[in-house]
């Protein structure tokens, strides 16, 4: 079930720069939210029409609480960045698949690349087995690190090498002989890329979480398709919505 | 009693609201947030003879009120949507109009024949999809042609035809005259206007297929304006679109000559948009004590 709901602000903090914590209220949403789904935030400057998806960085199901992480990247996320507590937000949610989380993974790596990191947050929390993450930031600002490190072992790569790893996830993978059965995986393409190649070469599962640009949000409009390997069921064609089919695939069923 | 029920070529419509083609998924994706029985019908995606994979992403942008596509007719093909989509929409207490797209003029007359004996109110040719290479926006560009195919499709349809318009014209009535010439039942417009977005600071186009087609807000004083020159060309009934939010705008259309009205863009601003587009435009008739729609149908003339 979806719902569009008036989600009144919280709180809203800068903890990173140019990246913003918001927490609002949302009860219908976070009842029915799981990790690796997503809202669509409306913007209340009606000459931008389209929603903006932002994807669930935390839940809290008793207060009804949702948390979102997001990068002020245009005027859409600029705008969101000006609310402060008691402004209120249209969304529409729970929107998305989201990670499987019954399928008995003993060691399942969580890796988050740069915006990617946030949806990990909530999936260190649900998913059972030996929890590792891996972040990849560009510096030594590990915004999110304490949460992550809550319900996980925590390794961080950075751009700059002034934290952790010096370079990308992958390079933190490989210098800390991290072992797993299994990646969940949000961030930029080429790191998906190299994350679906590496568990191809380690014959270990992979779940990335994709973007495209969106229109609906819903599966109607057919704007945020990926290239899936097989024809797909829906679509009848070789490829997938990502708002409704995904945004997360199994590295295997699409093309990157 | 209040009348809001309109009747296009001898089917009628609860009121005058419609989904545009394209906007509305196979509808079942907003059936989830209202009953689509408050509609006057649903407006399918456009549909092929054979399933067609769109065009490459990104395929949307977003501009000042408004939004580019160029989906490029992504669709099942018409057995999958007769097996599937159909039987899904039949749930609904409203009507059902199949959007039919194609590349040749046997493609188009192929869907129409496969529609014949299912359960389908009304047929909408697109013949003005500007986003897709071959075919379509031929039609919808020439006189000639466009009343040659409307010819052919009527001559293979059972249900009532609509010939879809395209704005991209350098005369409208033109292409309306030529449409009723060719026996078609009902006009809808305008379609998408082709543009072209920018992304300055990767230096490329902001949609894989360079132009899009233009939808939203901003294209509604141009949509009003042809809606009210075909009315006045034309003595067929027309279903205006182009940028409609609400019941305000949708009396707009009304108001220049539409007889019904599709709401498109402003759904994915608003997933409700269609139903309070319906719930507006009684709200603007109880305002204004019009006990029948059909009283303010280009009542400026
Ligand atoms: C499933 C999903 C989950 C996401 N989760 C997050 C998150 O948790 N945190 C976060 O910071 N960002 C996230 N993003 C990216 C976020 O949606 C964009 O940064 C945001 O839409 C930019 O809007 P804007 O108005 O600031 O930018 P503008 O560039 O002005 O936006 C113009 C248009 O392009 C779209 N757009 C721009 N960038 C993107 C993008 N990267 N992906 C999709 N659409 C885009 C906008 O939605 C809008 O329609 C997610 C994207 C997707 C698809
Ligand atoms: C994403 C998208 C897909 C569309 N697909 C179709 C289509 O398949 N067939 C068609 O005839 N028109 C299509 N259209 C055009 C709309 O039906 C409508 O004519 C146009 O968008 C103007 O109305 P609006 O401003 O309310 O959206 C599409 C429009 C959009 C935005
Ligand atoms: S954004 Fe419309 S189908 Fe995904």
């Amino acid at each position: 079930m979806k719902y569009r709901e008036t989600a009144v602000i919280l709180e809203q903090r800068e903890i990173s720069e140019n990246i913003y914590s918001l927490w609002l209220h949302a009860d219908d949403i976070v009842r029915e939210a799981r990790p690796g789904q997503f809202v669509s935030v409306y913007c209340q400057d009606e000459s931008r029409l389209l929603p903006r998806p932002i994807s669930i960085c935390e839940l809290d199901k008793e207060s009804g609480r949702l948390r979102l992480v997001y990068r002020a990247a245009g005027a859409g996320t600029q705008e969101f960045s000006g609310y402060g507590p008691g402004d209120t937000l249209e969304l529409v949610g729970p929107l998305g698949n989201g990670f499987p989380l019954d399928k008995g993974y003993e060691k399942p790596l969580l890796v988050g690349g740069g915006i990617g990191v946030p949806p990990m947050v909530e999936l260190a929390k649900w998913l059972p087995g030996e929890k590792t993450v891996v972040s990849g930031y560009r510096n030594s600002d590990l915004f999110l690190k304490e949460e992550l490190s809550r319900n996980a072992v925590l390794y961080v790569s950075t751009e700059d090498g002034s934290a952790g790893t010096k370079g990308n996830v992958l390079d933190a993978i490989r210098e800390n002989h991290l072992e797993t059965d299994a990646i969940f995986a949000c961030g930029p393409s080429p790191m998906l890329r190299a994350l679906k190649a590496y568990a191809a070469e380690q014959g270990i599962d992979c779940y990335l979480s994709l973007e495209e640009r969106m229109a609906c949000g819903i599966g109607a409009c057919l704007a945020c398709v990926c290239t899936s390997k097989d024809i797909d069921a829906h679509t009848n064609v070789k490829n997938k919505r990502i708002c409704k089919d995904g945004p997360v695939f199994a590295a295997e069923e699409i093309e990157l | 009693m209040m009348n809001m029920s309109v009747n296009l070529a001898g089917v009628e419509f609860k009121n005058p609201v419609m989904t545009a083609s394209g906007t509305f998924g196979s509808s079942a994706e907003y059936g989830e947030f209202y009953d689509l029985g408050c509609l006057g019908a649903v407006v399918t995606k456009g549909v092929a003879n054979v399933p067609w994979p769109g065009n490459p992403v990104p395929r949307i942008a977003e501009t000042k009120s408004g939004m580019l596509n160029a989906i490029g007719l992504q669709n099942p093909g018409i057995d999958v949507f007769i097996k599937r989509d159909l039987p899904l929409l039949k749930k609904y207490d409203t009507k059902i109009i199949v959007n039919v797209c194609g590349k040749t003029v046997e493609d188009y007359c192929e869907v129409v024949e496969r529609l014949s004996d299912q359960p389908v109110d009304m047929l909408e040719i697109n013949v003005s999809c500007p986003n897709v290479k071959e075919g379509g926006i031929a039609f919808g560009q020439k006189p000639d042609a466009l009343e040659a195919i409307t010819k052919e499709v009527k001559r293979h349809a059972k249900q009532p035809v609509i010939m879809k318009l395209s704005p991209n014209v350098t005369d409208i009535t033109e292409m309306a005259r030529a449409a009723e010439a060719g026996g078609a039942d009902v006009l809808s417009l305008i379609n998408t206007i082709t543009g072209m977005k920018i992304d300055i600071h990767r230096r490329t186009f902001a949609i894989a297929n360079k132009t899009g087609g233009m939808s939203g807000p901003a294209v509604k004083p141009v949509a009003v304006r042809m809606v009210y020159q075909v009315a006045h060309a034309v003595s067929l009934p027309i279903i205006g679109m182009g940028g409609i939010m609400n019941g305000d705008d949708a009396m707009e259309f009304i108001l220049a000559g539409a007889s019904a009205v599709s709401v498109g863009t402003a759904n994915f601003a608003n997933p409700f948009a269609a139903k309070e587009t319906a719930e507006g435009i009684r709200a603007y008739m109880e305002k204004y004590q019009v006990e029948d729609i059909r009283d303010l149908i280009g009542a400026v003339e």
